[in-house]
């Protein structure tokens, strides 16, 4: 299998010139072809330690570039951009400009774990992922990703009740990225479903959607739960220089 | 540390059903526990249990997650049970990683001791209870060949892919009992299902894509990717010569039946394969009726192929 590399090199800044002379010697076409130079000054020294600081993000530092994460990876299969080996790259060496070239897909992570099965230092990959998608939303580069809006909805709601309902999790989803109904083809499927109808099914979701599953004795337990998760990010807010709010 | 574990012990566990199982995955649970009583098997439901974080909490923060599996493992405690058979990928996968995280990570025991101690319980030591897969519980506490004369092949000319998902095998470390030669699973090349489902008679096929990712976790957050990926998998499965999927995880069957729909759309054409729970086909084997085992709750509509397969 081929670890998977990455060209430095950017199409854009690839230049062939039709015709062109220089100091009397002609150069035109193919023989003129010239990669631009490309300077970077501006070093994110702090941006390794900031998502080291992030939960998951602890053992970036191991990552010795063998690209088994990436030869591995799921989403890298569907979108060759989706590169983890060289955003661990780009943060170890502190390239934030290179890195937010992809901040748009770094969420995009589907947490299979097969980096995480394959990768000989312990770097735990998929952590990684997470807590640079993290970080870039801390940090204001990107708006809170679909992934995010989920798993904060699906988290209030077992911090409330001990359990989730599925309904009422995927209706606070639709409802925070904006899509007041669920997507057609989820309604189609619903409607199928119906159709047949499995009595059992039906009621058991018309029981939870109705009746909450909660568990007993919950109370205190999901309070708890909340103070821990404040104070952690007041911690990791101000790790990441960000001052006051506790992030989420 | 995994303990070693007499087949008598695991003819009553406690039973750790998850969220899903009282949703979305309800044949799962209903095929569940239908097999069990028909083999005999006693699950007593962990009392007061909570969601195990899923694949969603550790976003929030991973310790928390810790913290919620572990306290499923304490109410196991309490009832007196040192078995604890989770049927969910993603509840089994995260009442191990907590056990492994006790005992290797300190902030996480020490996340642990606070919540619970303010939570009013006792914290969660590590080595107090195992946590199994419905896989192990059946293999273990039954066993292949008593499947097969209970079953009597009645899963004959069944051609069927075992899909088992990421959870169940990745990453290896937090499954200290896999990997260990003759018998144990492997996470490479996991076999149990297939071990279990061939003992009833069906014919496994040759399935390259049995751990790989159903996209579940981005299920509706990333719905074009997870449907790709499901697109992937149900071709496979049919160019291996796969009539049925068989599941053991309802992220994993949710995922796969939502998205199929989409990925034919995608495809322009139907795909031949149906998909069911493997405790659906046991129980349907062990002379289960569909309705017993939830067959009408799968949105693809299985009901006519199982008809031509002699299952009623």
């Amino acid at each position: 299998m081929p670890i998977h590399e990455k060209t430095l090199i950017r199409p854009e800044n690839l230049v062939t010139n039709d015709e062109l002379v220089i100091d009397g010697v002609d150069v035109s076409g193919h023989w003129s072809t010239f990669i631009k130079p490309r300077t970077i000054t501006d070093y994110n020294e702090a941006m390794q330690e900031e998502i080291a600081a992030l939960p998951g993000g602890e053992n970036i530092h191991r990552c010795w570039q063998c690209g088994s994460c990436t030869n591995s990876c799921t989403m890298n299969a569907v979108n060759p951009e989706f590169n983890p080996r060289y955003w661990i790259y780009l943060i170890r060496q502190g390239l934030e400009e290179e890195l937010l070239r992809d901040k748009d897909i770094i969420w995009q992570c589907v947490s299979c774990n097969k980096c995480t099965y394959a990768c000989p230092r312990d770097v735990v990959p998929e952590a990684v992922m997470k807590a640079t998608a993290h970080w870039l939303e801390l940090k204001g580069h990107t708006s809170e990703s679909p992934s995010s809006v989920f798993d904060r909805g699906f988290t209030d709601n077992v911090l409330k009740s001990g359990k989730i309902e599925e309904g009422h999790v995927l209706r606070i989803f639709f409802w925070r990225t904006g899509q007041p109904l669920a997507p057609p083809w989820l309604r189609d499927l619903i409607a199928g479903l119906v159709k047949k109808f499995p009595v059992f099914y039906l009621f058991n979701l018309l029981k939870t959607a109705v009746f909450r599953p909660k568990t007993r004795g919950w109370g205190k337990t999901g309070v708890a739960i909340e103070d821990y998760v404040r104070e952690r990010h007041a911690e990791q807010a101000q790790a990441l220089g960000l001052s006051g709010k506790g992030g989420h | 540390m995994a303990k070693d574990l007499k087949e008598k012990d695991l003819k009553q566990v406690a039973y750790y059903p998850g969220c899903a199982l009282e949703g979305t995955g309800h044949a799962y649970n209903r095929s569940t526990k239908a097999v069990g009583k028909a083999l005999g098997l006693e699950l007593v439901e962990v009392k007061d249990w909570n969601c195990c974080g899923a694949m969603e909490v550790k976003n929030i923060d991973p310790q928390v997650q810790t913290y919620l599996s572990a306290r499923n493992l304490t109410k196991t405690e309490e009832m007196g049970f040192n078995v604890v058979m989770a049927p969910c990928n993603g509840c089994y996968h995260n009442l191990k990683k907590a056990e492994y995280d006790l005992a290797q990570n300190p902030q996480a025991v020490e996340a642990n001791e606070r919540i619970s101690a303010k939570a009013g319980h006792h914290a969660y030591r590590p080595g107090g209870v195992e946590t199994i897969h419905a896989l192990d519980w059946l293999k273990r506490a039954v066993g292949e060949e008593e499947l097969a004369r209970r079953t009597a092949g009645k899963l004959k000319g069944m051609k069927v892919a075992n899909y088992y998902g990421c959870m169940y095998t990745r990453p290896r470390h937090i499954f200290p009992e896999k990997d260990q030669g003759e018998g144990s699973e492997s996470t490479y090349a996991p076999h149990f299902m297939d071990d279990l489902l061939a003992s009833a008679g069906a014919e496994n096929v040759d399935f390259p894509l049995k751990t790989a990712c159903c996209g579940g976790a981005h299920a509706m957050s990333d719905a074009d990717t997870s449907t790709q990926l499901v697109l992937n998998i149900l071709t496979t499965a049919e160019a291996c010569g796969a009539e049925v999927i068989a599941t053991e995880c309802p992220t994993c069957h949710t995922s796969l039946e939502i998205h199929q729909l989409r990925a034919e759309k995608l495809l322009g054409r139907k795909t031949n394969v149906k998909i069911l729970y493997f405790t659906q086909l046991l129980g349907m084997a062990l002379g289960l009726s569909q309705r017993k085992v939830g067959v009408a709750e799968n949105m693809a509509d299985p009901r006519a192929y199982l008809r031509e397969k002699g299952l009623k």
